[in-house]
């Protein structure tokens, strides 16, 4: 199925894309047909900053042991990060869905 | 017939009189046949909605495919457009059927069309091309696996988009409609209850649910296709516009 189901959030960093560095304003979470990963589905994330145009984007696509993987991951660096040492703040939820995609 | 055609990039008049992209095939030569409204599906207007464009094309009838995400990213490669979109929160119902509206009169102004008017879409594109067939005049539609004509999102899934079965009874024209059985986006029970509605609605339909096949079988770049059914899908569309859209 093409999924509707989207998470979005903002965000702020930096990713390197076609263009080289650029600022990362948002977010989307998907699962959706891949469109490179030889899979039927795959978990989706888009690092976008809109402001930039659509070809702002980095893209990532993976089977769903990875993308746990890969938040398992991140989620222990973050935990093991010492008191102070990232003092920017928590990325905030901009919406839990989109939905009424095409 | 000659299998002569010319395929392009054009613009035309989507909803709200914005000017959208499409790509427009069409045979060259031979008899005015009825024409293909072709709606892509959620990862975009990519090169293999093209080629179905092309098909069509090369089987007499003049196809084209509106970039539904024209609007968000115009001339972004297809799955940039597509992820823009979808972080605008994807294309609103009431511009689709706006934007296949003016496809369809665009195909009208072709000499390589007779005046008939066809849509097929594929995945979300088979919710789409339902739904405009229950909001336009058209001739034919063929509904290709798509999810959430039927059925009720998850709960807490937070899926906005809803189903629009309800609407068969303003249903404009014959539908076919072409399933995997192993396809869960539509299962096997929600193609039962469009049949059903239709049936209820007293409309001309023909549905065929492909064994060993699941969503996606028509897609021959992806590991979703099946020979076998999208052999068979083909061949039901070729009878079914012959029957519709030929004069």
């Amino acid at each position: 199925m093409c999924t509707y189901q989207t998470a979005r959030l903002t965000l702020e960093g930096s990713g390197r894309g076609r263009q080289g560095w650029f600022p990362l304003t948002d977010a989307s979470v998907y699962v959706d047909h891949p469109v490179h990963f030889p899979a039927g589905h795959a978990l989706m994330i888009d690092l976008l900053n809109p402001s930039r145009g659509p070809e702002a984007r980095m893209a990532v696509e993976l089977d769903a042991p990875s993308a746990r993987a890969l938040a398992e991951s991140i989620l222990a660096s973050l935990d093991a990060v010492p008191p102070g040492l990232l003092d920017v703040p928590a990325p905030v939820p901009a919406q839990a869905d989109t939905g009424d995609a095409a | 017939m000659t299998d002569a055609m010319r395929a392009e990039t054009v613009t035309l008049e989507g909803d709200g009189d914005d000017t959208i992209e499409a790509y427009l095939a069409q045979p060259v030569g031979g008899e005015p046949r009825g024409g293909v409204v072709v709606i892509h599906h959620l990862p975009g207007y990519d090169e293999s909605t093209k080629e179905i464009a092309r098909r069509f094309a090369a089987h007499g009838y003049a196809a084209v495919c509106p970039n539904l995400y024209s609007r968000e990213a115009p001339g972004a490669d297809p799955d940039d457009a597509a992820a823009a979109a979808r972080a605008r929160g994807g294309v609103p119902d009431d511009r689709l059927v706006g934007d296949v509206a003016g496809a369809a009169a665009h195909l009208r102004t072709l000499p390589s069309c007779n005046g008939k008017v066809a849509t097929i879409g594929y995945c979300s594109g088979g919710r789409q091309s339902f739904l405009a067939a229950c909001s336009l005049e058209l001739h034919a539609a063929v509904d290709c696996y798509g999810a959430f004509v039927v059925g009720t999102p998850p709960e807490g899934s937070g899926m906005t988009v809803g189903p629009v079965v309800h609407l068969a009874g303003n249903l404009s024209c014959p539908l076919l409609g072409l399933f995997g059985a192993e396809d869960r986006y539509p299962g096997p029970e929600q193609v039962d209850e469009l049949e059903q509605a239709l049936v209820a609605a007293d409309k001309e339909f023909e549905f065929h649910t492909y064994p060993d096949a699941g969503h996606a079988f028509f897609a021959v770049d992806r590991p979703s296709y099946r020979p076998q059914a999208a052999n068979e899908g083909w061949a039901a569309i070729w009878s079914f516009f012959g029957r519709h859209l030929a004069d």
